[in-house]
């Protein structure tokens, strides 16, 4: 390659990624002083976190006083079937509250309680109404307020710059290296810290909710440089996405429905989930439909509805109802609010639901109920970080929000996303300024730039004929059939076999054009970490014989005890991925307690 | 769908240096919008076809485009609206500069926004909180729903037909973030200098053409533009607000700004 003369900034740290969690990490890190860049693939604004619709968890105690962050940690931790970090879990659970009020100092407006405060709305998982909200479109509020707040604060914002490696010197992170989507030209970044805020991997499914951007790209450029993935089996399955018609299959339908009083049903009308309530949550759960319909006002005497058990739950229910026959038309199953709710409160609390299943099914979700069914929506699992700062176990490197793993554990419950974004977001972002303000300014290896871009480029050079769009199409049919809500030994054993191929053709492939804006290009080498994570996910799956929370084995039905006492711990090493498993923090007593103490059962 | 398995649209490719448009066709699904057969002409016929696209549910505002000359969404155009055999284009949106095929340079929308002042809270009650009515927040709440998919902009003819008024003139979407500060219940900032002369309000002659292509259906002239073209008027053209404010000083106006009887800025000429 003949050497190009490369564009280069310089900073104390750069965020990576402009969701949530990005845009508060590098708030907090040019608050505590450090020179910051926020980096990110799309326009600013348009991240996942725009995407989110139900609310953020926080325990406020607006709406029920009985509410703390105890309960909140209890919920968190039961609904991750108690893979998860503990002290995470319960950082997130103190702070979230003090995150989310400070999103309105800086100039959110949440929905209202009659007397004036911030309004909270019921959600899988959660003992009392606990997300703050604005209708259903409360991520566009948080990334907008986050966005506007960034802005007037001076930090340097890169738009649409994709980037690709982590460059280091000596094990230790000294910047990293990408190109601008607009030109295709190469810029490389010095930087003492990099906070990872790139989100997930849903892109590698076929039934998903997720954007083009959800490539696994943090991910992989954390294993590049050295540092350790846990619990990436863990893959969450939304119970409630549309399936049709098919151009909209997998786009997502807010939990808030059910959380503002719809109801699963299958094709013989048959409200399902109270056949569906397990051993763990039975103490919290109705089991008739009056106390079911009873909660929603009164939750001091009656126990929560089956419809809003976690989602891991939910979703291997609709998909055996589904399996079994009991489906719609269209494979899917009945979600109803028009039976059980006023046109008018269907339209306020859920306007973009309204607006989404009329514009693109035309289907009057007041008048009919909506078919859905589960879709690729989140992974638990991803770089594994220290809990007060976020640091992963690269130095110089700091994680947050979906790309960093043990905050959920085996699954994560609805609305505990946007406040893991803002409460490790922070934290990042402060341990991230912390560290670059005690560190030097590591050299830039040019034998590591020239090699990367020298990949980079080699779709363009290319003979081969394999197309990026159709290997794409294959990967996500390889992870939709045999690494999805069910999994078996025989399974995702033929999926590695699979994605090995697959990675071997991926040498293949070949683009048309020049750098320019060029799409084909870009999902080229966005390829390369899709089949880097889908390999860490499909393998960990194949280790973890147990059936927990986002991963269940058709042939270890079984929750195991000793195996809820690890993690399953990813790393590349020598160029090849390298799977094992550690034991998982220990959890105080006191706290064990807590989580395992039953609720009172009514009366 | 209808019986016709197929379908064809005329995608426009080129760079600044200019371009054309090119018929594309390929196999139809049921329910499809345009972006989808965008997704299908990458996949199938053009692989560097570049356009700018995220959530694909119309609330991310990212595949703004002008479809047979009307600015939408592509995610949220069905291909079911349109007549079979009906000729339909896709073009990139006409007030920004090209950067190739559907993608536009947008930063004017963000350079326009970081001169905007920023959202400063009131004190907070004496017992620690923030109380707000919902009936306080209702309509600023509408305003935030902009999805800043910046189509008001393209459409808007002040900018769109005149490239120099781009530097005095923020445009509808600017409009509406300035409405929600200054209708915001906890703010306290002074604005309306900014919104009278460096957003250029007064270019604005209230065609409602913003408002009739914004996707989340937010009344932009009725609410946000005419409420403050109401404050600006009061604020500079009323004479004893103009005197009081001399006297007072509140804001301190500073030697710039106009008094009463200063002109407007001009219109653009239609």
């Amino acid at each position: 390659m003949s050497r190009e003369g490369i564009e280069r900034h310089d900073y104390d740290v750069i965020v990576v990624g402009a969701g949530g969690a990005g845009l508060r990490a590098a708030v907090e890190a040019s608050a505590a002083g450090a020179h910051t860049a926020l980096i990110c693939k799309s326009l600013l604004g348009k991240a996942h976190t725009v995407m989110a619709e139900g609310g953020i968890a926080a325990a406020l105690g607006n709406v029920w006083k009985e509410d703390n962050w105890r309960v909140h940690f209890r919920d968190t931790m039961r609904g991750g079937k108690l893979l998860n970090n503990w002290r995470m879990a319960q950082l997130h659970a103190q702070e979230a509250p003090d995150r989310v009020l400070e999103l309105e100092e800086w100039g959110a407006l949440f929905d209202r309680t009659t007397d004036g405060l911030i309004l909270q709305r019921d959600f899988g998982g959660h003992r009392y109404a606990r997300l703050a909200h604005v209708g259903d479109r409360t991520g566009l509020e948080m990334i907008r307020i986050l966005q506007q707040h960034a802005v007037h604060k001076g930090i340097d914002v890169y738009m649409e710059c994709n980037l690709q490696r982590l460059l280091t010197d000596g094990g230790t992170i000294a910047g990293a290296l990408g190109y601008w989507r607009e030109s295709g030209k190469f810029v490389v970044f010095g930087a003492r810290a990099v906070v990872l805020a790139t989100g997930g991997v849903g892109k590698a499914w076929k039934i998903t909710s997720n954007s083009w951007e959800y490539t696994g790209d943090g991910m992989t450029m954390a294993l590049d440089a050295g540092a350790d993935l846990i619990d990436m089996e863990m893959v969450q399955f939304h119970p409630t996405g549309m399936v049709w018609p098919p151009s909209v299959r997998g786009l997502l339908v807010t939990e808030g429905v059910r959380g503002d009083g719809g109801t699963l049903k299958n094709a013989q009308g048959k409200r399902f989930m109270f056949d569906y309530i397990p051993e763990f949550f039975r103490g919290d759960t109705a089991d008739t439909e009056r106390e079911a319909d009873a909660w929603y006002e009164d939750k001091k005497n009656n126990r929560r509805t089956p419809d809003l058990l976690p989602r891991d739950e939910v979703a291997r229910a609709i998909n055996t109802e589904v399996k079994a026959g009991r489906g719609t038309p269209h494979g899917g199953v009945y979600l109803d609010i028009a039976s059980r709710r006023p046109a008018e409160y269907i339209k306020k609390r859920l306007p973009s639901m309204y607006h989404q299943f009329k514009e693109l099914a035309d289907v009057d979700i007041t008048t009919t109920a909506m078919e859905i069914g589960p879709t690729c929506h989140y992974i638990m699992g991803g770089v594994r970080v220290e809990p007060e700062t976020a640091a992963a176990t690269v130095p110089g490197l700091f994680a947050a929000g979906e790309v960093a793993a043990g905050m959920h554990g085996a699954n994560r419950l609805g609305g505990n996303s946007l406040s893991d974004l803002l409460v490790f977001g922070r934290r990042a972002g402060a341990g991230a300024a912390a560290y670059a303000s005690r560190s030097h300014a590591r050299a830039i290896d040019d034998g590591q730039v020239e090699a990367a871009a020298r990949s980079m480029l080699a779709p363009f050079e290319g003979e081969g004929s394999e197309n990026p769009y159709a290997l794409h199409a294959e990967l996500q049919e390889t992870m939709q059939s045999l690494v999805g809500i069910i999994r078996t030994d025989a399974e995702l054993t033929q999926a590695i076999a699979k994605l090995d191929d697959l990675d071997g053709r991926l040498e293949r492939v070949t683009v048309e054009g020049n750098r320019q804006f060029n799409p084909g290009w870009h999902l080229a080498l966005d390829l390369r970490s899709m089949l880097t994570i889908s390999k860490a996910v499909a393998r960990s799956a194949l280790m973890r014989q147990e059936s927990r929370g986002g991963h269940t084995r058709d042939d270890f039905p079984k929750t195991d005890p000793e195996w809820g006492k690890l993690n399953v711990v990813t790393r590349k090493r020598g160029g090849r991925l390298e799977l094992t498993t550690e034991p998982l923090p220990q959890i105080p007593e006191d706290l064990r307690q807590l989580v395992l103490s039953e609720e009172k059962q009514p009366a | 769908m209808t019986q016709d398995r197929n379908v064809t649209l005329r995608v426009w490719r080129g760079t600044k240096d200019g371009g054309r448009y090119e018929p594309y066709t390929v196999p139809a699904d049921e329910g499809m919008v345009v972006l989808d057969v965008i997704h299908k002409i990458q996949a199938l016929r053009a692989p560097d076809l570049a356009v700018r696209w995220n959530c694909k549910a119309g609330k991310c505002g990212s595949c703004s485009a002008e479809i047979n000359g009307n600015a939408r969404l592509m995610c949220m155009t069905r291909m079911n609206t349109f007549a079979p055999g009906e000729d339909i284009t896709v073009a990139p949106m006409k007030t920004f500069p090209i950067i190739r095929d559907l993608v536009t340079d947008v930063s004017y929308n963000y350079e326009k926004a970081k001169e905007i002042p920023p959202f400063r809270p009131k004190p907070k009650e004496a017992d620690g909180t923030r109380r707000m009515y919902q009936e306080d927040v209702d309509r600023v709440q509408e305003f935030h729903k902009c999805i800043e998919c910046f189509l008001c902009q393209d459409t808007c003819h002040v900018i769109r037909d005149h490239e120099d008024n781009k530097k005095a003139f923020a445009g509808p979407r600017l409009f509406v973030r300035l409405a929600a500060l200054e209708m915001h219940p906890l703010d306290t900032n002074d604005r309306l200098a900014l919104i009278r002369q460096k957003a250029g309000l007064g270019f604005c002659n209230i065609t409602k053409c913003c408002t009739e292509v914004c996707p989340e259906d937010i009344h932009i002239t009725d609410n946000a533009i005419i409420p403050l073209k109401e404050r600006v008027v009061s604020e500079f053209y009323d004479p004893l607000a103009w005197v009081k404010r001399r006297v007072l000083s509140k804001g301190a106006p500073t030697p710039t700004q106009p008094g009463p009887g200063e002109p407007e800025p001009p219109s653009q000429k239609a």
